[in-house]
């Protein structure tokens, strides 16, 4: 599904992306785990698209298309799906009319009919209940106000109504209890399916617990320095990136 | 920046639709000569068949105007008018205007689109020449139908006892309340531009709800139809008695076209004990093309007396069009626990300049204001919320709260809040809060990877950003202010 080859970015005219190489074939979820500065949010701001993240060389294809020149609502309705580390508030913005407004956009761009609001809110009360969150995470505006663990659960919330093929998320567990842990990964686990995959990037072996990746890639420098099976993020966490980044150097 | 996009450059500035009530198209009343003197308002009183009081008030308005001088304090520039350069008593030059919607210049027939006015309307607000004889284009429908709606609009508010007509039958039919009321908000020579009205008006609304009566309709659709052409210096009464209520919608959210480029009109509300006079504006004259050439001035003064105890007026105002705007719809709250609210969404775009608030004056004891205004500014625009609140010395206990916002959408725009406040009652209590922010990357950003369009993606944000205003609009007037922003704001980003 995902096929990134010799993938180099910058930001700001510094080089952070140094070369990555990566398949993530359609049906299979893959974790990407570094120590902090290593590439990793620039990795998926640079698959959905992110302005100021510079593109400097390799290539990056979608299900066979060019995924890099691509604009980020393309991406989108291609099925690609990004849950940010800092989610964004949107003040004003009822959470509903906005996922609604997304959902839209996604099944307009791919020719499918729009849901009228019954339709959505239906849809949306639904997958809100099976992610055991309040109906009024729907009625608020979009992430104002909500607390660190809700806006991440809003991200998981978003990504099960949208349904992508390819969801992406960045450091999604980082300041999460274990409850909101196990919402977080039952979001995912849900979405797991032949058809569909995943990335998910984070920084702790613990939500792999839950997320059982099919391969484990370790990040650093902005290289791909090991890749394997489960077991590798359980040694990470015991041997800390340190060994595994001087092995590979 | 893509403002060949922006669709109201195409609105051209001339409109040729007849004046409706009360005017003849006498050859020499068009050719009526420039400028403006005693023997002008002489004329235009005459031709009115006015009441000699009404004479005298308009010459004493002019006596005003005279000793005055156009005020400069607003932050906006304009080349100097010449007063003496205007038609004051001709009705609108009836250049030939398209024959049929077919020969509207389709950008004008796309917004409409875009904004969702019904068919009909569009050939009427397109100046589109209503046809004689066999083959009659829509237009002919249009006029025939707006006419028919409009009788029975009034009919049925007449059995309400509401008396809404045009101030200029208002003067004949209802001399004693016009009398009574007239400048009785605005005098006469309360500024420059409320002077020049004063002396020169030629037609406007007028409204009287009896007491109790709870006006039984939005006073929108009638209005939407037959207001177009109340001319430059419109004057607009409207008086809620005892314990009545009353909706007024002015304007319309479709690009107006208009020759005169400067609009100086006067509305009055007043509310006696337990009224509420509701007064909603969508403004969207034509703003000028993308280098500021043309465009309609707006210099309006817009002010209610809440003049009765428990007494309330509101104003809500979705403000787009115009190049220049000047105006601060205000409330003048006499009565004891009256109320005053003004609700305010001011978009500028390209080299828009817009100087708009509102005053808020308490005078009787536990009055209460609240002023919610929302500045959006985009291209090399200019925007500024200009508000007073005074509380006087036998206000005591009196409330006002202020919220001011402005967004910058690109970074050639300009925002600017300018508060006044005086307080001369210490059990008052007057609070003001202020942000200004700009569409940040990142709200773009997120949206975009949901897969919204840039463009709805700012669609999204303004209208969330503009919501506690436009939800005190009527339903059916927001979902059409929502679109216009919309259409406003198109190619400003990116």
């Amino acid at each position: 599904m995902l096929q990134i080859k010799g993938l180099t970015a910058s930001v700001e005219g510094k080089p952070i992306l140094r070369g990555i190489d990566l398949t993530v074939p359609t049906g299979e979820v893959h974790a990407i785990m570094g120590p902090n500065g290593s590439g990793k949010s620039t990795l998926s701001y640079v698959l959905a698209g992110r302005d100021g993240y510079e593109v400097t060389g390799g290539t990056v294809t979608f299900d066979g298309r060019d995924l890099l020149a691509m604009a980020p609502e393309e991406r989108a309705a291609a099925g690609l799906f990004l849950a940010f580390q800092y989610p964004v508030e949107l003040p004003g913005v009822g959470n509903a009319n906005f996922l609604r407004t997304a959902l839209n956009a996604l099944h307009r761009a791919r020719g499918e009919a729009e849901l009228d609001a019954v339709q959505f809110l239906k849809l949306a009360r639904a997958e809100a209940k099976r992610l055991s969150m309040p109906d009024d995470m729907l009625k608020r505006n979009v992430n104002v106000g909500f607390s660190g663990g809700e806006k991440k659960r809003n991200e998981v919330l978003q990504m099960a109504i949208l349904r992508p093929r390819l969801a992406i998320l960045d450091e999604t567990d980082s300041g999460l209890d274990i409850d909101a842990l196990r919402i977080v990964a039952e979001g995912v686990n849900a979405l797991r399916g032949p058809q569909n995959s995943a990335l998910v990037i984070t920084h702790y072996q613990r939500l792999l617990e839950h997320i059982v990746p099919d391969r484990v890639h370790v990040l650093a420098g902005g290289r791909i320095v090991r890749s394997g099976g489960p077991d590798l993020a359980r040694a990470l966490e015991e041997g800390g990136y340190a060994a595994v980044v001087a092995d590979a150097a | 920046m893509s403002q060949a996009a922006e669709p109201m450059q195409t609105v051209h500035a001339v409109t040729q639709t007849p004046y409706k009530w009360g005017f003849s198209t006498d050859i020499e009343m068009e050719l009526a000569p420039k400028g403006l003197n005693a023997d002008i308002i002489r004329l235009i009183s005459a031709r009115k068949e006015e009441p000699e009081w009404l004479l005298e008030w308009r010459l004493k308005a002019f006596a005003a105007w005279q000793a005055m001088a156009e005020p400069h304090w607003a932050h906006v520039a304009h080349p100097p008018i010449d007063y003496q350069d205007l038609h004051y008593y001709a009705a609108p030059k009836r250049k030939p205007g398209p024959a049929s919607l077919a020969e509207v210049d389709p950008a004008l027939l796309a917004t409409y689109e875009k904004l969702g006015i019904p068919l009909k309307e569009r050939a009427i607000l397109a100046g589109v020449e209503p046809a004689e004889g066999e083959g009659a284009p829509v237009a002919v429908d249009a006029v025939f139908d707006s006419v028919s709606v409009a009788t029975t609009f009034r009919a049925t508010l007449a059995k309400a006892g509401v008396i809404f007509c045009p101030i200029s039958e208002a003067v004949r039919e209802h001399p004693d309340l016009v009398r009574k009321y007239l400048g009785s908000v605005v005098p006469q020579g309360d500024n420059f531009y409320a002077a020049l009205n004063s002396a020169v008006f030629t037609d406007g609304s007028f409204v009287y709800v009896p007491p109790g009566v709870r006006c039984p309709m939005e006073l929108s659709t009638y209005f939407r139809i037959n207001a177009r052409n109340t001319g430059q210096f419109e004057r607009t009464l409207i008086i809620a008695d005892v314990g009545s209520y009353v909706s007024y919608l002015e304007g319309c959210t479709a690009p107006q076209r208009d020759e005169n480029q400067l609009h100086a009109a006067v509305v009055e509300l007043i509310a006696l004990d337990d009224a509420q006079i509701k007064y909603s504006t969508v403004q969207n004259w034509y703003p000028g093309d993308a280098e500021g050439r043309g465009g309609i001035y707006n210099f309006v003064t817009k002010r209610g007396a809440c003049r009765g105890a428990r007494s309330k007026i509101s104003w809500t105002q979705v403000e787009t069009g115009s190049a220049i705007t000047w105006k601060y719809p205000s409330c003048i709250l006499q009565g004891d626990d009256s109320v005053g609210e003004f609700y305010s969404v001011a978009v500028t775009t390209n080299r828009q300049q817009a100087d708009t608030g509102t005053k808020m004056i308490h005078i009787g004891r536990n009055t209460r204001s609240t002023i919610v205004s929302k500045g959006i500014s985009a291209g090399r625009s200019d925007n500024t919320y200009r508000g007073l609140v005074r509380i006087m010395p036998k206000a005591a206990g009196a409330r006002n709260h202020t919220q001011c916002d402005s967004l910058l959408i690109g970074d050639r725009c300009g925002a600017h809040t300018v508060p006044y406040i005086e307080s001369r009652n210490p059990t008052a209590r007057v609070e003001h809060e202020a942000t200004t922010s700009k569409i940040a990357e990142d709200q773009l950003f997120y949206c975009r990877q949901r897969g919204l369009s840039e463009e709805d993606a700012v669609n999204l944000i303004v209208n969330g950003f503009c919501k506690d205003v436009l939800k005190e609009l009527p339903m059916e007037f927001a979902v059409e202010a929502q679109k216009l922003l919309a259409v406003s704001l198109e190619g400003s980003v990116g």
